[in-house]
């Protein structure tokens, strides 16, 4: 008997591999283990087996149930897995086609640069003030020091919308406007539009300036020196060569115009730096005791420096613009690069 | 300012190469913004000798020469008398360029062959002799460039003077400079006169009328002057800085102007009436001409320098036409006076006049140089001009001109706000090389006097500033400053530009900047009404063009411009907004009203044109989507859409006033089709304009935490049937009015006008979503709020509910 039941399972592990389908997996497993089953109706002969061998034929034939069982059922899962498989090869897609776009918008490239000198300030514990495009004639001049009938003033042509009212053509009055306002120590930073009528590759009536200020107690040309080597290495990379130039505004004194060598051909000289191999990049001093006089701070008690620069100059280095117009034609080719 | 080196070497030994002495003088406050090569205008000629001379065959008056070159021989044809064999002389060969611009060729002259020419000085512009070529020193090497050979080269820095530093405005103020960096001395010219024995005071007399714009006067005569070219030194100097000559008279003028900072004037003597000089205000509507031959209508206050009747000048401005220096003059009356800069600043700006002699006047010249400079002036008359010197000078000075004496000077206080420490007596040294006096009487004090052109120099910064400069910016040590006394960061009003920013550009609209001014005319084609409040333009007084002549007073007008631009070179496909100010006037001698603002515009195809999404137009919807995020973003609310045709530039059936609460804070919509049209724009675009300021009063920066709902929510959906000009809002609010708790959300889900419907009527598909934070909802309590809610929504508006 014990030979029949190996005999059996032998045939049905040879029948295995033909079933290849559920159905004809389900119809292996009924007719080997269904209830009318071949292994059940041997199982049901064991009546007919000697006392001693039963055991044994016992376990065997459960053996082998359990491995049938065992085999169909790895069999059905190996089966479903490959239909599932072929279904999702049928929904195959070409990868290669482009994605469905999403497309970001961009900063305006004079936002990028005025928020990254923002940024670099703000660590040395500048604060942004803002105050009005337009201004009178005593916080854009007077106040400065830019007397009326100074030749100071050629310095800056000027937008007149009244004798006394101008579109400020620097951001400098902000400082006037704080210091009236408070009381050192001062850190601020004024960024924004300016106007000045000059209109050429160079030149837009519009442009935008950033002009920081710091007042306190014991500060120095040193300090200025300082605080604007830092800046200037942030921006440009701490390998930049730099130097501080004696030069005049009417509201500092001293007063240094910052040049870097020249970012475009390393000094040698070239169109860009005017063949001088350095770029003036911003302006800057300390600030003149009569604007303090006029805020009423006094001098002997603080000292402080103020700095300005042009964010479209800063911008035409850092990414090689060579025409300042582009910035306010706003064209969708030039604002995707940013 | 222009400063010929050849000219600076008159006054002070230079002994660095041009690019070193502009280095020195840049790191020194004199940027020298460039160096140009200079010298007389011809090229290539160079020194020679004649071998051999035969006469011309066919000519009395040639001569056939050959001429080595050291190198070799050519055979020229030359006519002046003096052509000798044996001769060093200056040949301009086939290829040189003489003055005027002649370059010369091989040629026949009568038959002979000329490989050149040999040149006289008047030829090549550096003598007066034109009888006969130039012979030169036999000693010069053959071959040699001629301008080497003569030492005619000279190097011209252009110098970009401060508007403080009225004492650079000279070939001597400079010399001074490079004389106190390099430690050399200065040599002031020579200015001794011989003087004839007619006494001035009985040929003239000065009388000053308004002291207070003209506190010196000084005035020389000279006689019987010749008036001819001048001598090819000064011309050389003059033309290497940018001057013209004209005359010996005249040019002795502009050579003292340059040469010592002083501005002076001749007038033909023959033509002052009473032969004397009053100087006194100008009246009001006096007509005055020029030397540049224009009539000039004359303010109340300008300064004039008259005769016994009229005027003759614009006190430091221009001479006039009527006592011009002629080519028969004969007797000069010389001016060198000092006039008051802020009224010569008022007057040549008032006349569009800006002279060499304004620009140095309205800066301040040396009160104390006046007479320097007519005594010098005078003398060169004398010599180039064969005149005689009367005897004597007129020198008015009814009014003392200030000077800065005694400065204190604290050296202590020098190196503390430098941040450096040098001894007092290096401070002393370097205000002394400046031609200062130091009085010290201690190391703590110092008094110093700076010499009177230092007109700059007034107070103890100003020396500092000196100290400063000559002791070099670069030798300064670089500090930090202590940390921040106050907690730094972005103001509230950065806070929200900054997150619009960066939700705008989430959101793929590209940030623009466009300029504050437009054309007024963007008024007519925005279509405002006459007394449409943004019509109150700031105007321009002087702007570069009319199209920038006013301040915007909204977005939409240069938003519509960078479509426009866009469109133009084939880009329609746009997402632009822009952050700034609208400006609106306000009374006169008041500053006008700023505003912020964000605006923003949207046109074109809403996707890309790739395979995706076959060409779906943005409209309102998009743009309106957008506003929703920007106020979610900033956590503002209430916020409504009201239909609202007031911006006559939107269309009246698709745009919204904005409001937050019952204010409005901006405003959304289509363009109107005729704005289109009066802009040349060919597709539709969606606007909106947001004012910052009331949009961060409402912003939120505060977050409102609530328990999330462990359990589900529930749904039903109902479609509406209603007119179609119930607003979809409307209908949703009546459902949140019946505040019942456990309705969570109504939205719209499905809009549907056309077939199947009656004629008039939209279908609203709403879907109500019910919840509570307590428990799962059973299907009856549902069905209990919901039928409440929407028979009361059927009664209150009129709805039908489709499918019943």
């Amino acid at each position: 008997m014990l030979k029949t039941l190996n005999e059996l399972e032998n045939k049905a592990m040879l029948e295995l591999p033909g079933a290849t389908s559920e159905d004809a997996l389900n119809e292996l497993r009924t007719r080997y283990l269904g209830r009318k089953g071949l292994l059940t109706q041997m199982l049901r002969q064991i009546s007919g087996v000697i006392a001693e061998e039963r055991p044994l034929f016992g376990k065997r034939s459960n053996e082998i149930k359990e491995s049938l069982s065992h085999a169909i059922d790895e069999a059905l899962e190996k089966l479903k897995a490959s239909c599932k498989n072929d279904v999702l090869l049928k929904e195959t897609i070409d990868v290669t086609l482009p994605g469905r776009a999403v497309r970001l918008g961009h900063l305006h490239p004079i936002t990028r640069v005025s928020q990254e000198i923002c940024r670099i300030f703000a660590r040395m514990g500048f604060n942004v003030v803002e105050g009005p495009e337009v201004e009178t004639d005593y916080y854009n001049f007077e106040a400065l020091n830019i007397p009326k009938d100074h030749p100071a003033r050629d310095m800056q042509d000027t937008f007149y919308v009244e004798d006394n009212i101008v579109l400020r053509t620097h951001t400098s009055p902000v400082q006037i406007r704080t210091m009236e306002k408070m009381k050192p120590p001062v850190r601020i930073l004024s960024p924004g539009r300016v106007y000045r009528p000059d209109s050429d590759v160079s030149h837009t009536p519009m442009f935008h300036q950033i002009e920081g200020l710091m007042v306190d107690k014991g500060v120095t040309f040193g300090d200025l020196k300082g605080t604007l080597t830092y800046f200037l290495k942030q921006i440009f990379g701490d390998d930049i060569l730099l130097r501080f130039r004696p030069s005049f505004f009417p509201f500092t004194e001293p007063s240094a115009e910052v040049d870097i060598k020249c970012v475009m051909c390393g000094g040698k000289g070239c169109r860009v730096c005017g063949q001088s191999g350095w770029l003036e990049i911003l302006g800057s001093g300390m600030v003149d005791p009569a604007v303090f006089e006029n805020v009423g701070y006094d001098p002997e008690e603080v000292t402080g420096f103020a700095f300005g620069l042009g964010v479209e100059r800063i911008a035409m280095l850092k990414y090689g613009i060579s025409d300042i117009r582009l910035f306010f034609e706003n064209d969708w080719r030039f604002l995707e690069q940013f | 300012m222009k400063v010929s080196l050849k000219w600076l070497r008159d006054y002070v030994d230079v002994d660095l190469e041009p690019s070193s002495l502009a280095d020195c003088l840049t790191m020194a406050g004199l940027e020298v913004d460039a160096v140009e090569e200079a010298g007389p205008a011809f090229d290539q000629i160079v020194v020679a000798r004649i071998t051999s001379v035969r006469p011309h065959p066919q000519s009395e008056k040639l001569f056939l020469c050959e001429v080595t070159t050291g190198t070799e021989i050519l055979p020229i044809v030359c006519g002046a008398p003096n052509t000798r064999s044996g001769d060093t002389v200056a040949l301009a060969r086939v290829g040189a360029t003489i003055p005027g611009g002649f370059v010369i060729k091989s040629s026949r002259i009568r038959g002979e062959i000329s490989e050149g020419m040999l040149c006289s000085e008047e030829e090549l512009g550096i003598g007066e002799d034109d009888a006969g070529i130039m012979v030169l020193s036999p000693d010069l090497t053959l071959g040699m460039d001629l301008k080497d050979a003569l030492g005619l080269k000279d190097t011209v820095l252009d110098i970009g003077v401060t508007p403080n530093r009225a004492d650079c405005l000279s070939i001597i103020g400079i010399a001074r400079e490079v004389a106190a960096i390099t430690g050399k001395a200065v040599r002031y010219p020579k200015t001794d006169i011989t003087e004839n024995s007619e006494e001035i005071g009985g040929i003239t007399s000065v009388s000053i009328m308004d002291p207070d714009l003209c506190p010196r006067y000084t005035a020389r005569i000279i006689k019987n002057v010749t008036i001819k070219p001048s001598p090819a030194w000064m011309r050389e100097r003059l033309e290497a800085v940018g001057l013209r000559a004209i005359n010996n008279i005249v040019d002795i003028t502009n050579f003292v102007m340059m040469e010592l900072g002083q501005p002076l004037h001749a007038f033909d003597f023959r033509f002052l009436e009473e032969g004397r000089i009053v100087v006194r205000r100008s009246r009001e509507g006096e007509h005055f001409v020029s030397l540049d031959e224009k009539d000039r209508l004359l303010r109340s206050d300008t300064l004039m320098i008259c005769d016994g009747v009229k005027p003759v000048a614009i006190a430091g401005i221009m001479g006039g036409l009527n006592s011009e220096v002629k080519d028969d003059t004969s007797t000069i009356l010389l001016e060198s006076a000092y006039f008051h800069p802020p009224s010569i600043r008022r007057s040549s700006r008032w006349l569009g006049m800006g002279t060499d002699a304004a620009f140095r006047f309205e800066r301040g010249i040396d009160p104390e140089g006046v007479v320097r400079a007519l005594n010098r002036a005078a003398q060169l008359m004398a010599a180039l001009g064969d005149g005689t010197v009367c005897r004597g000078a007129i020198d008015q000075y009814p009014r003392q001109i200030e000077t800065a004496k005694d400065i204190p000077l604290r050296p202590k206080r020098a190196n503390e706000f430098l941040g450096i420490d040098i001894p007092a007596a290096e401070m002393v040294k370097i205000l002394e090389k400046l031609g200062m006096t130091v009085l010290q009487s201690d190391d703590a004090h110092c008094l110093v006097t700076p010499p009177t052109f230092r007109v700059d120099i007034a107070r103890e910064i100003d020396l500092i500033e000196e100290i400063a400069r000559i002791y070099g910016f670069d030798h300064i040590p670089v500090t930090m400053p202590g940390a921040a006394g106050v907690p730094a960061g972005e103001n509230p009003e950065q806070i929200l530009e900054s997150a619009l920013r960066s939700a705008m550009t989430g959101m793929g609209y590209m940030e623009v900047i466009t300029y504050s001014f437009i054309n007024p005319v963007s008024a007519e084609q925005l279509g405002l009404k006459d007394d449409d409040p943004q019509r109150d333009f700031v105007k321009i007084r002087n702007p570069l063009t009319e199209e920038q002549s006013v301040l915007r007073t909204g977005l939409v007008y240069n938003l519509l411009d960078v479509m426009n631009r866009n469109a133009r070179v084939g880009c329609a496909d746009l997402k632009i907004f822009e952050i700034g100010r609208v400006f609106f006037r306000h009374q006169k001698g008041e500053l006008p009203e700023e505003r912020a603002c964000v605006g923003g515009l949207i046109t074109g195809n809403r996707y890309d044109g790739s395979w995706h999404n076959k060409g779906v137009s943005a409209d309102f919807y998009d743009l309106k989507g957008c506003m929703d995020a920007l106020f979610a973003d900033q956590k503002i609310q209430p916020v409504r859409f009201v239909a609202d045709s007031s911006q006559p530039f939107l269309h009246p059936g698709r745009s919204c006033r904005i409001l937050v609460g019952q204010e409005t804070v901006g405003f959304l919509g289509e363009i109107h089709p005729d704005v289109l049209e009066r802009m040349d724009l060919k597709n539709r675009a969606i606007v909106f304009q947001l004012d910052l300021e009331a949009l961060r009063s409402y912003t939120k920066v505060e977050i409102d935490f609530r328990e999330v709902s462990k359990f589900p929510s529930s749904s039903r959906d109902v479609a509406f049937l209603v007119p179609v000009a119930v607003e979809g809002e409307t209908l949703c609010r009546t459902g949140y009015e019946q505040h019942e708790v456990l309705l969570e959300n109504v939205a719209i889900f499905d809009v549907y006008t056309g077939k199947n419907l009656p004629e008039g009527m939209k279908s609203l598909g709403l879907r109500f979503a019910y919840r509570s934070t307590e428990r799962t909802l059973t299907e009856e309590e549902i069905n209990v709020a919901h039928n409440r809610i929407v028979k009361t929504m059927v009664e209150a508006t009129g709805a039908k509910i489709r499918g019943e």
